[in-house]
């Protein structure tokens, strides 16, 4: 921080706020300084060097920002909705319930589809019960509540989850029913505040983890090791995805802050930063061709942001859409975004045109995450109704 | 009620964003222009106005969003369980009724937004009044919630008692109709807050999130010299994609021969398994979409290793493909695989000599004298984009690629059973974890296992 020599307190004009209030002298680089208690705070979270204002870095982001706005603009030639006129219109989608997978005591939180296209791995808020396989082949008790992650391997021979006990930990599936699974764990990730998301990358060997501490981290599953993280959410990171492109370098994430980041595995850098969300980002995911990806958040609408064009290319929102959206799958071609919200339903929405084309009831409490199976064949929605349902 | 109220801070606030747009749609409701036209309730003597109907609410919103009747009936049953309306016939009963059933407007001052979360104190004096004006009003949970205050809250407990007297006082003073509707909307608002135990609770939300100050300064900088791609050429990208992956999403063009899901026939799985000795066309199909299609499907990854082979440049394959483990695999193997590959592919003379630049090969050299996971990225990506715009094409074109092509299968369309409701036996898939553990296998085809069951309900 700054080079405190000592400190004392006077009460009058803050240097930073203008507002009178109790100061603190500071000494940074032995000019004294005079900022009340909360701009000390701020400069101090801020890594401000001597003379910069709060002031004059909130007006230079703003600047920035505007000027940023411009250079979008001027590369936007033409709105997804003008282009997708030729597509063809869908036709009336017969989507119902396959499946309800009742087996949990308590809210469904998180689940994850395997490789072989049929098990999936699930997690939810009690310790005694939580994670398990869709023919409930093992139950994993967790020293923990909410278990908000969970993740299944490519191999499909281990499962990672992880919640409010910060860390995220991986376990070996074996054929052993009776065996108890808890014995093997393995502790992988460990961070200062709950675990919001986690995923395996190509293979069994690391883990990429999001946090309620504003980070992500990539993890070697083997030896523990932090690998490489991720800082520039300025509050909780909620949810994260890998890009599918064919360099598989980067990922996406969503936070509390309303930004959606791009991230690159290798150097840890924020490479692009989307924000025009107006509250948090429940989930983000990419797009199949690894382009763009959609973005569910609590102000009730998804959007779909476009990489190579650098901005927001699509909102889909409804006035009778009140409830915040909590997770989103692409199906297979990409033509069709399903939608997870708070109001219980699941809103298919035409990705290229932008409407709504149809809207699935069944859950009877919040919808937690939805996703898509490998082949894309049926997708899964998870709920706090303590049930599980399979749509095709 | 007490005037104090707690206010959070802004953080529990911000995941309630979907109050505000209920606020908005209760406001538009009671517009009177072209809000719900309001009627007078009957209730014995005492006539009450301003109340409506379920059938106004569920008529008002399918007319102004442009909504199904279930849809509008969920919506609508919303706005009751949070308490924004609340039903005048069978108060502890928090949903929409289609009918005539009466319903009245919340008044702000116990909207969920203004007042919550509800304060202690004043859910003390309420149950307090209920006491005192009736013996035995209270039901059980809230005969246990009186005395957990009564216990908790103790020290306040004479001004709760004053309290309610002297609220009980005021409202015998007002009019009969004003004080009913005032007593309704107070046991509304606490019905919303304070539900039965075992009851629907709208304010369960989950763990707490948190905000914190950042700069955003570097970012922006970096950001405005970016390279940026138009707009158009962007979303024309996108439609073609949808387009090319049209007929090969199953839930856009269903799949051969059926489901797997809604037949629960897994036919559609068994034909499309890993190794299977004859893929469908629509999975040859697509190897032609991009080279990592192909690269990802391990049959057509074989394929094209037989291709390579033949022309005498397996071994870029070889050598992505080594990388790749590279990148992904354990950290402590990491300095072996360096050395391996290296041997193999890198070194002069080596067995399988990849062709690299000189300039990469340089730097890829230089990188191996301190080895890291990523030392191999710019030779694995020189020799990736070679196989793309050389032998991927050519591939394409090759024999090998149109044999593989015409030998497709394109399974038939499974027809409708005649007896639609005959259930298939539906068993347990073999667990990844078993098979892996079984020899590996080459080119048969397996898992015939039909579609995972769970033990519960099958609807």
């Amino acid at each position: 921080m700054c080079d405190q020599t000592f400190v004392a307190i006077t009460f009058g004009p803050c240097d930073s706020c203008s507002e009178n209030r109790p100061l603190m002298n500071l000494y940074i680089k032995t000019e004294p300084i005079n900022y009340c208690s909360l701009c000390m705070e701020i400069m101090a979270c801020q890594d401000l060097a001597g003379g910069e204002t709060l002031n004059s870095l909130k007006a230079e982001t703003e600047s920035l920002r505007k000027r940023l706005e411009e250079e979008r603009k001027k590369l936007h030639d033409v709105e997804l909705e003008k282009v997708a006129e030729k597509a063809e219109a869908l036709s009336a989608l017969n989507l119902k319930t396959r499946r309800t997978l009742k087996g949990h005591a308590n809210k469904v939180l998180c689940m994850d589809w395997c490789k072989d296209k049929r098990r999936m791995v699930s997690s939810s808020q009690v310790p005694a019960h939580p994670v398990f396989n869709s023919s409930q082949e093992h139950a994993v008790s967790m020293p923990t509540t909410w278990v908000m992650a969970c993740a299944y391997a490519p191999s499909g021979c281990a499962i990672a989850c992880g919640g409010l006990d910060n860390k995220c930990s991986v376990y070996p599936l074996s054929l052993d029913q009776n065996e108890n699974l808890a014995a093997k764990k393995k502790s992988v990730a460990l961070h200062t505040n709950y675990l919001s998301g986690c995923t395996f990358t190509n293979s069994d060997m690391q883990i990429l983890t999001c946090s309620g501490d504003g980070t992500s981290a990539l993890w070697d599953v083997e030896s523990g090791q932090l690998l490489q993280s991720f800082h520039g959410h300025s509050a909780d990171v909620l949810t994260l995805d890998l890009a599918p492109s064919e360099t598989g370098n980067t990922f996406v994430s969503g936070g509390s802050d309303k930004k959606a980041n791009i991230w690159d595995l290798r150097s840890g850098q924020n490479i692009q930063s989307f924000d025009t969300h107006e509250s948090d980002v429940n989930c983000v995911k990419y797009y199949p061709s690894g382009d763009a990806f959609a973005s569910a958040s609590d102000d009730a609408t998804c959007r779909l942001f476009d990489l190579r064009a650098d901005r927001e290319v699509s909102i889909y929102s409804k006035d009778s859409i009140i409830f915040g959206a909590t997770s989103v799958d692409f199906s297979l071609s990409g033509r069709l975004l399903f939608a997870g919200y708070n109001d219980y339903t699941i809103n298919v929405w035409d990705v290229l045109k932008g409407t709504r084309v149809a809207v699935l009831f069944g859950h009877e409490n919040r919808v937690s995450s939805l996703k898509f199976s490998p082949d894309g064949t049926a997708f899964c929605s998870a709920s706090w109704d303590n049930t599980l349902r399979i749509w095709a | 009620m007490t005037i104090s109220t707690l206010t959070r801070g802004g953080a529990q606030r911000e995941q309630q964003h979907c109050l505000r747009k209920m606020e908005r749609v209760i406001i538009a409701m009671q517009d009177p222009d072209i809000g719900l036209k309001m009627r007078n309730q009957r209730l014995l003597i005492t006539v009450i106005p301003h109340a409506m109907t379920g059938n106004d609410i569920m008529e008002w919103l399918i007319q102004k969003y442009n909504i199904t009747d279930e849809e509008a009936g969920h919506l609508g049953g919303l706005l009751v369980q949070y308490g924004y309306i609340y039903p005048l016939k069978e108060p502890r009963s928090l949903i929409l009724r289609s009918d005539d059933s009466p319903y009245r407007f919340q008044t702000p001052y116990f909207w969920t937004s203004s007042r919550w979360p509800a304060s202690e104190l004043d859910y003390a004096i309420y149950l307090a009044k209920k006491n005192i004006r009736k013996q035995g009003e209270l039901v059980d949970y809230e005969k246990q919630n009186y005395n957990l205050l009564h216990k908790r809250i103790n020290h306040t407990w004479d001004f709760v008692v004053m309290q309610a007297r002297e609220q009980i006082r005021a409202s015998k003073q007002r009019r009969k109709a004003d004080r009913i509707v005032l007593e309704c909307q107070e046991q509304a608002y606490w019905l919303v807050n304070k539900p039965c135990p075992g009851a629907f609770d709208v304010f369960d939300l989950g763990p707490e999130r948190c905000n914190v100050l950042n700069s955003r300064v570097i970012l922006n900088r970096r950001a405005l010299v970016r390279n940026r791609v138009k707009s158009s050429i962007c979303l024309e990208s996108f439609m073609k994609f949808c387009d090319q992956y049209h007929q090969h999403d199953p839930i856009m063009s269903g799949c051969l021969p059926s489901n797997p899901w809604i037949s629960d026939d897994t036919t559609h799985w068994t034909i499309n398994t890993d190794l299977v000795g004859t893929p469908t066309r629509l999975r040859v199909e697509r190897w032609s979409f991009s080279f990592m299609e192909l690269l990802n499907d391990c049959l057509g990854r074989r394929e094209f290793m037989t291709y390579l082979e033949k022309e005498f440049s397996g071994e870029n394959l070889c050598f992505w493909e080594a990388c790749e483990d590279l990148r992904h695999g354990e950290s402590s193997k990491i300095i072996l695989k360096v050395e391996e590959v290296y041997k193999t592919f890198l070194s002069p003379g080596a067995a399988r000599w990849v062709n690299i630049d000189s300039k990469t090969m340089e730097r890829t050299l230089e990188g191996i004298k301190q080895p890291h996971r990523f030392v191999m990225d710019d030779a694995q990506m020189h020799i990736y984009f070679l196989m793309k715009k050389d032998s991927y094409p050519r591939y394409l074109k090759s024999d090998l690629y149109k044999n593989m092509l015409s030998k497709a299968i394109v399974p038939q369309e499974t027809k409708k059973s005649v007896f639609p409701f005959m259930r298939r036996q539906r068993h347990s898939s073999p667990s990844p974890a078993m098979v892996s553990q079984a020899t590996e296998d080459n080119g048969k085809a397996k898992g015939a296992g039909p579609a995972a069951t769970n033990s519960g309900t099958l609807s």
